[in-house]
C-alpha cells in the first residue's frame, strides 16, 4: 500500500490543532535517547549472503518435529494434513480483510459461516462468534458477558482452580476496569461442591474446563442446575477441544457459554500464536454475545447469501460501546479451522480424538508400573494425566530432552503442593516407540 | 414531524408525559424515523432506580443501536413488555403504544427542565 504523504502545511495544521509546536514537541514524552536511537545495522550484503546467515540462525533452532513430545497444559502437537497449509495460505484467503461488503466478501462470508455451525455442532450451542484472540481472552470475554446478561447486577465469578492457570492470569488482566470480583481459585483445592456453595444471588457465572487443566473429566451431573438455581452462567473450557470429538458437548449438559483453544485444529503450535478464540453461546444471550457474527439470508432474487449479523453492536457502528474489540484478528486461523473441521470430518475428528484417548490410557499405565513414578490422576481422563515423579520435573525434563523428548509440564510452577507432578500428555502424533521410549526415558532416571 | 403536544422532550429525542403521580417514557417520531426499522429493545426491570441521564436500555434497528437515556430520575414502575416481541410498534406509534417505561420521580422538578412541545420542534437542525 502507497504512504499517504502530509504535506508540511497538513502538519503544521495538525501541530496547531493540538497544541504542539513541533514534532519533536509531540513526542517530547519519549526519553530522547529512544527518539531517534542510533541503528547500528551492519553494511548491506547481498540476498545471497543473507539467506546463509539467516539459515545459519535457522539451524540453531529445534521444532517438535525433532522431538518426541509430551507438552500440552493448552497447546498441543497435532497433526496438520498438508492440504490445509497449502489451502489456507492461496491469496484470497490470506489477505482477505474484514468482510464488511458483503457484495464483494461472499466467499470469506461463506467459510467464516461454515466455521460457525461446524463449531456450532461440536459444542452442541446454538450461536458461535468468529472469533478470539485465542482461549484465554475468550474466557474473559465469556466473564464480561455473564456480567453483562445480568445487565451488570451479577459482578462476581466464581473460577475453578482446575481452569488453566494461565487462563485464570489472563481472566485477571482482562477484567480490571469491569469492577467485578474473580474468586473461587484462592484455594487451589476447591472441589466442584466447594465452588458450588459460592454460587449466590450475587453470582454471574461458574468457569470450569473440561477436562481440567490435569486432564480429568468433569462430574458435570447437576452442575448446570446448581449454577442456573443461583441464577447464574455456566461457563465451559472445553480444552482440549480435540476432547469434543470424543465427548458429550457441553451444551448437552447445560453450558450456556463454551470458550476453547482452536489451536490444535489444523494450525499447529506456531511458538505460541496465533491461536484461535472459539466462543459459542446460547441463542438466548445472542445480543450480549461479542465478536463478529456471520449469517446466511437471501438477496432480492431469492439466492443464497452471507452477510454480518447483528453488526449494530460491533465496533464500526457502536464505537466505544461495542460488546468487545474483537475484530478482523483471528479470521485466518478460524478459516484454518473450518477446514480442518471439514477436512477430518465427524468420523476424522473422532478417530483424531480416540487415537488421543487409548494412545494416553496406555503411556499412563505403562508409567504407573514404574518404580518411583505413580499416576496420581483419579477418575477419568482424556489425553493428559498427572505423574508423580521421583525427583523435580525440570531434572526430569533435562534429562528427557537429552534423550530427544520433550517432557511435559512442571505443575508445581502454579501449584505449590503438586510437588514433583508432571502433566504428561499424548496425541495421535505420539507413536509406540515414542511411548516405550518415553517409559525407558523414566526408568533411567 | 409528528409532536405530542402533553409531553416533553429532550434533545436526543426522547419524550416523557404525566400519567397521575408517575410519568410516562418513550423515544419521539422523529427518532424511531431516524433509527429506521427497529428490531429489538433491551429495557429496564420495575424496582430499578436511575438517576437524571443514566442509561436504563438500548433500542437497536436495522442501522443502529443507541441507548436509552432518563432524563428524570426515578424508580422504574412498568415496563412495556410487549415490545420485546413486537419492537415494530415504537415505529409505527411511538407516543402510544411504543411507550417504553413508566417510572416515579425522584425529583418532580427535573420535569421543568425538558424541552416544551414548541422548544423541542425549534431544535436547529430537525
Amino acid at each position: 500500500m502507497p504512504y499517504l504523504p502530509n504535506t508540511d502545511a497538513n502538519r503544521e495544521k495538525m501541530l496547531a490543532k493540538i497544541g504542539a509546536s513541533s514534532i519533536e514537541e509531540l513526542f517530547k514524552d519519549v526519553p530522547a535517547a529512544y527518539r531517534f536511537p542510533e541503528l547500528k545495522l551492519p553494511k548491506a550484503v547481498s540476498e545471497m549472503e543473507v539467506l546463509n546467515e539467516l539459515y545459519g540462525l535457522a539451524l540453531k533452532n529445534s521444532s517438535t518435529g525433532c522431538f518426541a513430545t509430551f507438552l500440552g497444559a493448552g497447546a498441543y502437537n497435532h497433526f496438520v494434513p498438508s492440504a490445509i497449509p497449502y489451502l489456507v495460505s492461496r491469496g484470497e484467503f490470506l489477505t482477505a480483510y474484514t468482510p464488511y461488503q458483503p457484495e464483494v466478501s461472499q466467499g470469506t462470508l461463506q467459510a467464516m459461516f461454515e466455521y460457525q455451525s461446524m463449531v456450532a455442532a461440536l459444542t452442541g450451542m446454538d450461536v458461535v462468534n468468529a472469533s478470539h484472540y485465542d482461549g484465554a481472552t475468550s474466557m474473559a470475554e465469556a466473564a464480561i458477558m455473564a456480567v453483562n446478561v445480568s445487565n451488570g447486577k451479577r459482578r462476581k465469578i466464581v473460577v475453578a482452580p482446575s481452569v488453566h492457570p494461565q487462563y485464570r492470569q489472563t481472566l485477571r488482566t482482562y477484567l480490571p476496569g469491569q469492577q467485578v470480583v474473580i474468586t473461587g481459585d484462592e484455594n487451589l483445592d476447591a472441589s466442584l461442591d466447594d465452588l458450588k456453595a459460592m454460587l449466590h444471588s450475587d453470582t454471574a457465572c461458574l468457569v470450569v474446563q473440561n477436562p481440567t487443566f490435569f486432564g480429568e473429566l468433569l462430574d458435570v451431573n447437576g452442575l448446570a442446575d446448581a449454577v442456573h438455581a443461583a441464577g447464574g452462567l455456566l461457563v465451559v473450557v472445553a480444552v482440549p477441544v480435540i476432547s469434543l470429538g470424543l465427548l458429550i458437548p457441553p451444551g448437552e449438559y447445560g453450558a450456556d457459554i463454551v470458550v476453547a483453544e482452536g489451536q490444535p485444529l489444523g494450525a499447529g503450535l506456531n511458538f505460541g500464536g496465533p491461536y484461535l478464540g472459539i466462543f459459542a453461546a446460547r441463542e438466548q444471550f445472542v445480543r450480549k454475545m461479542p465478536g463478529r457474527l456471520i449469517g446466511e439470508t437471501t438477496d432480492t432474487e431469492g439466492r443464497r447469501g452471507y452477510v454480518l449479523t447483528l453488526s449494530t453492536r460491533e465496533q464500526h457502528i457502536r464505537r466505544e460501546k461495542a460488546t468487545s474489540n474483537i475484530c478482523t484478528n483471528q479470521g485466518l486461523i478460524a478459516l484454518t479451522a473450518a477446514m480442518y473441521l471439514a477436512y477430518m470430518g465427524k468420523s476424522g475428528l473422532r478417530a483424531v480424538a480416540e487415537q488421543c484417548y487409548q494412545k494416553a490410557h496406555f503411556a499412563a499405565a505403562e508409567i504407573d508400573k514404574l518404580n518411583g513414578y505413580q499416576v496420581v490422576t483419579r477418575g477419568a481422563f482424556f489425553n493428559e494425566f498427572v505423574v508423580q515423579c521421583p525427583k523435580p520435573v525440570a531434572e526430569v525434563n533435562e534429562a528427557l530432552l537429552k534423550k530427544g523428548i520433550l517432557g511435559g509440564y512442571d505443575l508445581e510452577q502454579d501449584y505449590p503442593n503438586a510437588r514433583n507432578q508432571m502433566l504428561v500428555c499424548v496425541t495421535e502424533m505420539n507413536t509406540r516407540k515414542q511411548i516405550d521410549m518415553l517409559v525407558e526415558a523414566l526408568r533411567s532416571i | 414531524m409528528i409532536i405530542d403536544p402533553q409531553a416533553r422532550y429532550t434533545e436526543t429525542h426522547e419524550w416523557v408525559r404525566k400519567e397521575g403521580d408517575q410519568y410516562v417514557y418513550g423515544i419521539t417520531h422523529h427518532a424511531q424515523d431516524a433509527l429506521s426499522d427497529i428490531v429489538y429493545i433491551e429495557l429496564p426491570a420495575p424496582g430499578d432506580t436511575f438517576s437524571k441521564g443514566d442509561t436504563i436500555g438500548t433500542v437497536e434497528s436495522v442501522k443502529a443501536a443507541s441507548d436509552l437515556y432518563l432524563p428524570m430520575g426515578g424508580e422504574i414502575t412498568e415496563v412495556n413488555e410487549a415490545l420485546t416481541t413486537t419492537p415494530e410498534v415504537i415505529n409505527s406509534d411511538p407516543y402510544g403504544a411504543g411507550w417504553m417505561v413508566k417510572f416515579k420521580a425522584t425529583n418532580p422538578g427535573d420535569w421543568d427542565s425538558l424541552l416544551t412541545p414548541e422548544a423541542y420542534e425549534q431544535l436547529p437542525g430537525e
